[in-house]
């Protein structure tokens, strides 16, 4: 009884952390099978020898590397703007005093009641207005601004002294050096928790990239594993699916464990968009 | 202070009160305040408000749009498709929401009290939350298929389940009966963590004396667990509730790529069909209309939330 009540509950985690991470390594598993051993019956979870090669097609049959480099500079762009502008609407809301005030932050509040969905059809056309269908343009602008940033940045400059600030503006800076030389260096861990937050928000994202995107060297890599996944008629190219999503995972989930803490925080705070 | 010098500006007049308050900052929180607000008019209230004007109007993209009042809401309303569309969102929703509180709740209380390999747990759960739907979702794909996949062989172990579809392997994805909840499955899966990591905080708030008290009174594990620890984490209960309500019904991803809506209509969820009326069929009168339903939707449940998270008790850090 006594060791059912030690080991008793480590044992159910460890039994649904088994099945929680078995999808991730059926796709490891799989990536690395050779094509004759994809439909075999029970399915090879031990692939040996390990068939690398997978990975090699994955930059001669498709365009591997585009989608990479896309997922790579739209993410990155997209995260350093999104924090930036944040990081200054939010000092702005808790530093200074402007009028309509209340106004301009129930504005920002707003958004957060509007799901992205409901906005994305009238966005395509905007997009087409302003010329940007199947350029970088529609894939990273409407991603740099957003209100939970905002507030998550005002609560953090709300619980920080603003003596050193003041001493900077005593020293002559103005507001903008001020904000960039002194607050926000302050303001690192703030930072990296929205960073990461959309980072892996943007590197996730599907729906509008596939809205916004036609040519394949536009394509992101979530929009190009799923046209790759239509491009198959009659056989699924299992192996060849599986190495190009291995391959979108890793940088996620390297960023997550760097940034788990960080990340954890951003979500207690209470925003999370999908 | 602040405060006074406020009221005083508001005694004084309104030329005055502007006056005074652009001479200083009032420009310069135009200077940092300007890239947010502009990009939230441009690219979140604008479409927002052409949305409106669109789901009461009539374009095939050719021409202009012109009125034609609640047209697109009763075409709509009228289509049978769309009822079974709300039906398979509600029940989607409702899987999800039901197995994720659960789920979530009963490993939160038991990851809290164990003493061993807390974080390798907690980021074994969250993984998948981080992981881009798509890729995942391939995977996903191959485990239901029905010749080779490996659910199947694993279920041929417990011969009473492929017994209910006649001794044949269940086709996961292509049959009308389960098609659904499979993408349910799928779902809890992908985002069980967060609901684990948001339980954890709300248990991690519950102050341990209460727990010495119900201890001192005798209390074993499970009137423990039903008379202190649920009552004490109802609020984040609400919480996580309504989050996930939120999220299911923008559930488009996993639908896309895996099922198309189909079989038969079977996994036809809101936003899918939105974006099928809209980039499929181009009506975009009843794809606005569709989107602005579910604008209500989930704008009632945003409201709910701000009513709950007001009495919800934040620790952060603490996780």
């Amino acid at each position: 009884m006594k060791i059912l009540r030690k080991w008793g509950p480590i044992l159910i985690l460890t039994v649904g952390a088994i099945l929680t991470l078995l999808p991730f390594w059926v796709m490891l598993a799989t990536s690395l099978l050779g094509r004759e051993q994809v439909f075999q019956y029970p399915p090879d979870l031990f692939p040996w020898p390990l068939h690398f090669e997978n990975y090699a097609r994955l930059f001669d049959q498709i365009a591997m590397g585009t989608y990479f480099w896309n997922s790579v500079l739209v993410s990155a762009l997209t995260t350093a703007g999104h924090v930036l502008f944040c990081a200054m609407a939010g000092y702005a809301f808790s530093r200074m005093q402007f009028p309509y005030k209340n106004a301009v932050f129930f504005i920002f509040l707003m958004t957060l009641m509007v799901p992205p969905q409901v906005n994305i059809v009238p966005l395509y056309f905007l997009m087409k207005l302003f010329g940007w269908v199947d350029r970088y343009e529609a894939l990273i602008m409407p991603g740099l601004f957003g209100a939970f940033g905002v507030f998550l940045f005002r609560q953090w400059f709300n619980g920080f002294p603003k003596e050193l600030e003041e001493a900077a503006r005593m020293d002559g800076c103005n507001p903008l050096q001020t904000f960039w030389r002194v607050a926000l260096p302050l303001a690192t861990p703030a930072m990296a928790a929205l960073a990461i937050f959309v980072f892996i928000g943007s590197w996730n994202s599907f729906m509008w990239p596939l809205i916004v995107t036609h040519s394949d060297n536009l394509r992101t890599l979530p929009v190009g594993i799923s046209a790759l996944k239509e491009s198959f008629r009659d056989v699924t190219d299992w192996t060849l699916l599986m190495a190009a999503s291995t391959v979108s995972i890793l940088p996620v989930i390297g960023v997550f464990l760097l940034g788990q803490r960080y990340f954890i925080q951003g979500i207690l705070m209470g925003g999370v968009k999908e | 202070m602040t405060t006074r010098v406020w009221k005083q500006r508001k005694l004084a007049g309104m030329n005055n009160h502007v006056q005074k308050i652009f001479r200083a900052e009032g420009w310069w929180a135009v200077v940092f305040l300007a890239p947010c607000l502009l990009g939230l008019l441009i690219f979140t209230y604008l479409p927002i408000a052409a949305s409106f004007g669109l789901s009461f109007s009539y374009w095939n993209l050719l021409g202009t749009p012109h009125w034609v009042g609640l047209e697109n809401y009763q075409h709509v309303l009228a289509d049978p498709l769309f009822w079974k569309t709300l039906l398979n969102t509600g029940l989607f929703v409702v899987g999800v929401a039901l197995l994720e509180i659960w789920l979530g709740l009963v490993l939160a209380v038991t990851l809290n009290q164990i003493w061993l390999g807390k974080t390798f747990f907690r980021t074994a759960y969250f993984l998948p939350f981080v992981t881009p739907l798509v890729s995942v979702a391939v995977v996903w794909g191959w485990i239901y298929e029905p010749e080779y996949g490996l659910l199947n062989w694993g279920l041929s172990f417990a011969p009473i389940l492929t017994q209910w579809n006649g001794g044949e392997p269940i086709a996961w994805l292509y049959d009308p009966r389960t098609a659904l909840w499979a993408l349910v499955l799928l779902s809890v899966w992908k985002s069980l963590g967060y609901t684990l990591v948001l339980f954890l905080a709300g248990l991690q708030a519950i102050p341990n004396t209460v727990y010495e008290s119900a201890s001192l009174d005798g209390a074993g594990t499970w009137q423990t667990f039903w008379k202190v620890t649920l009552p004490m984490v109802t609020p984040t209960l609400f919480f996580v509730s309504i989050i996930t309500l939120i999220n299911g019904f923008q559930a488009f991803d996993a639908v896309y790529l895996l099922t198309q809506g189909g079989p038969q209509h079977s996994t036809t969820v809101l936003v899918y069909w939105m974006f099928k009326n809209a980039f499929e069929f181009y009506k975009i009168g009843p794809a606005s209309a569709i989107a602005y339903l579910l604008f209500f939707i989930v704008l009632l449940l945003t409201l709910v939330q701000w009513q709950l998270r007001k009495r919800w008790v934040m620790h952060e850090g603490d996780v």
